[in-house]
């Protein structure tokens, strides 16, 4: 059966978390709540998480990767040159001296964190993206979005949800 | 005083900053020309030097650093107050800081790329800079990882990236709305290529809040490491009057210093030259002044330190440069410093002056002029006064090239940064909306909460009755 995506709009948190509850619990054939809806906002809400549950975000783990990949690079190309002690005569002292090599394992340390955490978001956040098959500019301006797809089937139950939350403005378009 | 009005419409908010980016007041267009005229000058300025060569600079034997390291050390030292603003204050929660961070951070870039320029003007021979990069050289010998100098070359290098994918990140969603809103053109195209399809998704924003607060918490050590790296270009060397432990510090307490008051004076120009006075509200301008004031009292102690230190030392080549900056002929120079950076923002403690706008722009350069003079006291007096008296040249004065590209420096900065402030929101929208939002949902709370103890206390009369 062919998919069909509908999105609602709301004017506030509250509404849009009435839906996404009752999207949760009602059960409709060829709609599953985890991953045929998404929640769009115009401001950064902890309410969407709370509401929409927990989610891993694995954004430290590549922070974790970039930082130390970028300090033991550093360290270990600066060891690398400094080792080449036969063309830099060192007269006695140490051949890797630590305490100077420190700093510019640091800094290496924070800019491989900082450009791998920002790689990492983009991959996360599934950046760049094309346009949603249904996309409002008034989600970048005040109002909360509810995107679902379902089989054409459930899409009047869907409408009638929405439209029990007070939608402002129901969307709809034949998805793929 | 509220920070900001919590009625205000998130649809407002969207069209008075967007409006930023079409309509400013004339005086936008008249400091844009002045910049530019500035910018003309260096440029001429250096010109000369370049096909003439360093000695058109006075620069000599002695004085080898001159102006040039002692505004690069400023506009280092002007950057740090970005990071302070986004970074720390977010970290802390403040967030009175959401509608004027955003030019902190632009203005954290664009100094950083104007002490870069510095590093060029000094060297003289411009296309030889790769020397100062961590990069084989012709005779397959790397450049010295334990100096300083190089250090400085990776934590510029660190901070600037850093810094500007701090500021591309935390835009995005704002460069959304400006897809979303702009008619067809380059900025829509512009806008459309850097939101990277934005849609302010649930995954998106889950993502973008770990990873700004990561950035954030990287840049915090790396503005103290930045500047600390700078201080040790003067404290790891042995020269009289810089061998301090202190210097650190105190060269982070300057920065700051430079930057907060730098603040007031482009928070003031904004707000008037794109209507911000809504956003940019007077009980925010005072919570900077507050910072200022506290963070000038900082550095005044500091400033205190390293004249103790070096006096109580009692290295006598550290105590004569001290002795020539009070009575030789940099005095009227160091006395300004003292007086600009440590009596003149004694004004900012009373309150009726926190928010007296003429006086603290007034008061913001003079802080900033006085920063400017303090690393040009710690540069210039130990090199004309020495530990070699042959060395000694008290008389030497930076001639009209040097003072052209310095000039010239701040109409760059300026030029920069006021197109940016043109082309990109200067304001953060979804910020501002958050803040709003918070607020008012605060507000609400307090209203239940006092109505139901109003309840309360009249159900225990109507029982004790």
């Amino acid at each position: 059966m062919s998919k069909r995506h509908l999105l609602a709009l709301f004017s506030n948190f509250d509404e849009a978390e009435a839906v996404v509850k009752e999207l949760r619990k009602i059960r409709i054939q060829g709609f599953n709540a985890e991953k045929d809806m998404i929640v769009k906002s115009p401001i950064e809400h902890p309410e969407v998480e709370g509401f929409l549950g927990d989610k891993p975000v694995r954004v430290q783990w590549f922070t974790l990767g970039g930082a130390l990949a970028g300090g033991l690079l550093a360290f270990f190309l600066i060891s690398g040159s400094q080792a080449n002690f036969f063309a830099q005569l060192k007269g006695g002292k140490p051949i890797v001296p630590f305490p100077p090599n420190f700093v510019l394992t640091y800094e290496m340390f924070i800019l491989g964190g900082v450009y791998i955490s920002v790689l990492g978001f983009l991959i996360c956040a599934g950046l760049p993206a094309r346009r949603s098959p249904l996309y409002s500019a008034k989600v970048s301006e005040d109002q909360i979005g509810i995107l679902v797809q379902a089989d054409e089937s459930a899409s009047s139950t869907l409408k009638s949800i929405f439209t029990k939350h007070q939608a402002l403005e129901i969307q709809e378009e034949a998805g793929k | 005083m509220k920070d900001i009005r919590e009625d205000i419409a998130w649809a407002k908010i969207n069209k008075d900053v967007l409006k930023s980016l079409e309509n400013p007041r004339k005086l936008y267009w008249v400091i844009l020309l002045i910049a530019i005229a500035m910018v003309g000058v260096a440029v001429g300025c250096e010109i000369y030097q370049y096909n003439t060569g360093m000695g058109v600079s006075y620069k000599n034997n002695t004085h080898v650093w001159g102006l040039y390291i002692a505004t690069f050390i400023f506009w280092i030292g002007m950057s740090h107050s970005g990071t302070l603003l986004s970074a720390i204050l977010h970290l802390m929660h403040a967030d009175w800081r959401k509608p004027i961070y955003r030019f902190a951070e632009a203005m954290t870039t664009f100094s950083l790329m104007t002490a870069g320029l510095f590093v060029a003007v000094h060297l003289g021979r411009v296309w030889q800079i790769y020397y100062a990069l961590p990069y084989p050289n012709g005779r397959m010998v790397w450049p010295n990882f334990q100096s300083p100098l190089l250090w400085d070359a990776m934590a510029i290098f660190t901070y600037l990236s850093s810094s500007i994918l701090f500021l591309y990140v935390g835009m995005i969603p704002d460069l959304a709305i400006c897809r979303d809103n702009m008619n067809p053109g380059w900025r829509k195209k512009l806008y459309t290529a850097l939101s990277l399809g934005w849609e302010g998704t649930d995954r998106q924003w889950r993502n973008f809040r770990v990873t700004y607060l990561t950035i954030a918490c990287f840049l915090i050590p790396l503005a103290v490491s930045v500047h600390s790296i700078v201080a040790s270009d003067f404290a790891m060397s042995q020269q009289p009057g810089w061998h301090i432990t202190s210097f650190p510090p105190y060269f982070v307490a300057g920065a700051l210093y430079s930057g907060c008051a730098a603040i007031i004076t482009l928070f003031i120009i904004l707000r008037y030259v794109f209507k911000f006075e809504e956003y940019m509200t007077l009980p925010i301008l005072k919570k900077i002044v507050r910072l200022t004031f506290a963070i000038a009292m900082v550095w005044t102690y500091l400033n205190l330190i390293e004249y103790a230190s070096v006096w109580y030392g009692h290295e006598q080549a550290a105590k004569d440069v001290l002795i020539q900056k009070a009575t030789g002929p940099y005095a009227p120079f160091w006395w300004m410093m003292n007086f600009l950076g440590s009596i003149v923002p004694l004004t900012l403690f009373f309150k009726r002056f926190q928010t007296h706008i003429p006086l603290l722009f007034a008061v913001s350069l003079l802080l900033n002029m006085g920063m400017w003079l303090e690393r040009w006291m710690i540069v210039a007096p130990t090199f004309s006064h020495g530990y070699y008296p042959w060395t000694w040249d008290h008389d030497q004065w930076p001639s009209l090239i040097q003072w052209g590209i310095v000039f010239g420096s701040f109409g760059w900065f300026t030029l920069l940064f006021m197109v940016f402030c043109k082309v990109f929101p200067s304001v953060s929208m979804y910020e501002v909306k958050e803040m709003v939002y918070h607020r008012s949902q605060a507000t609400k709370k307090l209203e239940a909460t006092a109505k139901l103890a109003a309840a309360g206390l009249n159900a225990e009369k109507g029982g004790a009755h």
